[in-house]
């Protein structure tokens, strides 16, 4: 049997009235590619932010590469790698001073710092841009320096919130290629949230659907087609589990949020 | 995953020095504030300070009214340049930099710390200008290296204080708009309920009180103590340090427990 790496049990937030993720329980085995879905405000960037300690559940349990979320926070933190939806990496430094500062922060030993860096840039083809400010980069590059970033001490589980947002379809493409020689080299776990189905059904092990806070379908994408009958699509399936929820979307916030960095990346 | 272990205080002021590390080398492209903040202290210095050493308004005992506010106007550059410094993370929120950092190991008082240091030393730009304008109005000041070592020690001090205060409110209101109201509002009551620009003496016995509630009072007289030709200190110089470093680590405390709210 596969180990588990992350198994999230019971797992609820709630924001006064308003329940953003209502008794999540699901396991994820290492070295799955795992893509939680859900139109906006279903509860995936809450779910995420549980899981990568930002945000205290409200009740449940998740343990992360065998930690506990609740009681053993900086050990979840060390065990991970987290790509916020946003833009991560600070501008005002070069490629090289963003992953410089990262790997000392995670205490790698000083004498393999700079070749873990060279490493990971080589990894995510950024090489020759090492030495250049973040903001000249493109959107692209950005993302993949911060994979690069959130990647550098080996985490067991990496975190992907939208990773693919706001690129156009080649640095989209590249970012996944590089994620998927990720798993591939260093066995890392991938758990990421996207609204991009033709995503889901390209890379991953299996798909969760969340709506309004509580997991719908959990499988293969596969699996999830048939279980609606012979001839239907992961677009079928989605819009099936997920479809009613077109005014259920995000705030203000959230929304200019995502703008930006659609923008700022694109 | 290397895990080695490191003790916590080491790793906790290990991790503040790579936080203020690479606060300060963002700084490499960033000229023109150390320009236009050289401004408003040559202003309070040139304009407001001279036009007040003429009027013989202020009685401030037997040191002249242009060197009395010197240190005054350190102070109050410190404080303005710092009790700004708290946007940044707003910023950094509105980005995804400061939900990185923190899923990180990193302990929540370097983060704070670390960016508090950072803003102290970019701060030491402030005493260099007055120090050049008070040359230039001749005012008396003391050369002794270690009243020196002691004013540049206090400046980043006192720049950790206010920017670390500021950044509590940043991680309090959370948004561009609510913090530069509340900056504002805070600056003026600051710099007014201190002595500053006038010795304490002279105050209504209610402002007295608050004054010497008010850290940037002994900001100013540890400076004026340091900074001065043969001036003695109000309060004793250990004591304006005691206060400011214990209010530096209330505040480092509170900071630390706040800033994870800027993730949510």
């Amino acid at each position: 049997m596969a180990e588990v790496v992350l198994e999230i049990k019971n797992l609820t937030r709630r924001f006064g009235t308003f329940t953003a993720v209502d008794g999540l329980t699901l396991s994820v085995n290492a070295g799955e590619v795992f893509g939680l879905l859900g139109s906006n405000g279903a509860g995936k960037t809450t779910t995420i932010k549980m899981l990568t300690t930002l945000l205290p559940p409200t009740s449940g349990e998740a343990l992360v590469a065998g930690f506990s979320i609740t009681k053993q926070a900086v050990g979840v933190r060390r065990a991970i790698g987290y790509v916020p939806q946003a833009v991560s990496v600070d501008g005002s430094l070069t490629g090289y001073e963003n992953l410089l500062i990262f790997a000392k922060l995670y205490d790698l030993p000083h004498r393999e710092q700079p070749a873990r860096i060279a490493e990971a840039l080589e990894f995510m083809n950024l090489t020759a841009v090492g030495g250049r400010m973040v903001g000249e980069y493109s959107g692209g590059m950005v993302r993949r320096l911060e994979i690069a970033q959130a990647t550098l001490h080996r985490p067991k589980v990496l975190f992907l919130d939208e990773p693919t947002v706001g690129l156009d379809p080649i640095a989209r493409d590249a970012v996944w290629k590089h994620l998927v020689d990720m798993r591939a080299t260093y066995g890392t776990t991938l758990f990421f949230t996207t609204h991009y189905l033709e995503e889901a059904e390209s890379h991953c092990d299996r798909i969760a659907i969340m709506h309004q806070g509580k997991l719908d379908a959990l499988g293969t994408c596969k699996e999830l087609e048939a279980s609606l009958g012979p001839g239907h699509t992961l677009n079928d399936v989605f819009v099936h589990y997920a479809g009613s929820a077109l005014d259920s979307g995000n705030n203000f916030r959230a929304v200019s949020a995502e703008r930006t960095t659609a923008q700022r990346l694109g | 995953m290397t895990t080695t272990f490191i003790h916590p205080l080491t790793g906790f002021i290990e991790k503040t020095f790579v936080i203020t590390e690479f606060e300060l080398r963002k700084l490499r492209h960033d000229f023109t504030e150390l320009i236009t903040r050289a401004l408003q202290p040559a202003l309070w210095l040139l304009i407001f300070g001279q036009v007040f050493a003429r009027s013989g308004a202020m009685h401030t005992g037997n040191i002249p009214y242009l060197d009395f506010i010197a240190p005054g106007i350190l102070a109050q550059s410190v404080l303005f340049v710092a009790i700004f410094y708290g946007i940044n993370v707003i910023w950094e929120r509105d980005l995804g930099i400061v939900q990185k950092f923190l899923a990180s190991p990193t302990p929540r008082a370097a983060l704070v710390l670390g960016k508090g240091f950072s803003a102290g030393i970019r701060t030491l730009s402030q005493a260099v200008i007055v120090y050049s304008l008070s040359l230039l109005l001749g005012v008396k000041l003391s050369w002794n290296p270690l009243a020196l070592f002691n004013v540049l020690l206090i400046v980043i001090l006192a720049a950790t204080l206010f920017s670390t205060f500021s950044l509590v409110i940043a991680c309090i209101v959370k948004t561009r708009e609510r913090f530069m109201g509340v900056g504002q509002v805070l600056t003026m009551p600051l710099f007014f309920a201190s002595n500053a620009i006038y010795p304490t003496d002279i105050m209504p016995a209610w402002l007295k009180v608050v004054s010497h509630l008010n850290p940037l009072t002994y900001v100013v007289d540890a400076l004026r103590t340091c900074m001065l030709a043969g001036s003695a200190s109000t309060f004793g110089l250990s004591f304006d340090y005691v206060v400011i470093l214990a209010t530096t680590t209330v505040l480092v405390l509170v900071g630390a427990r706040l800033y994870p709210r800027l993730a949510t």
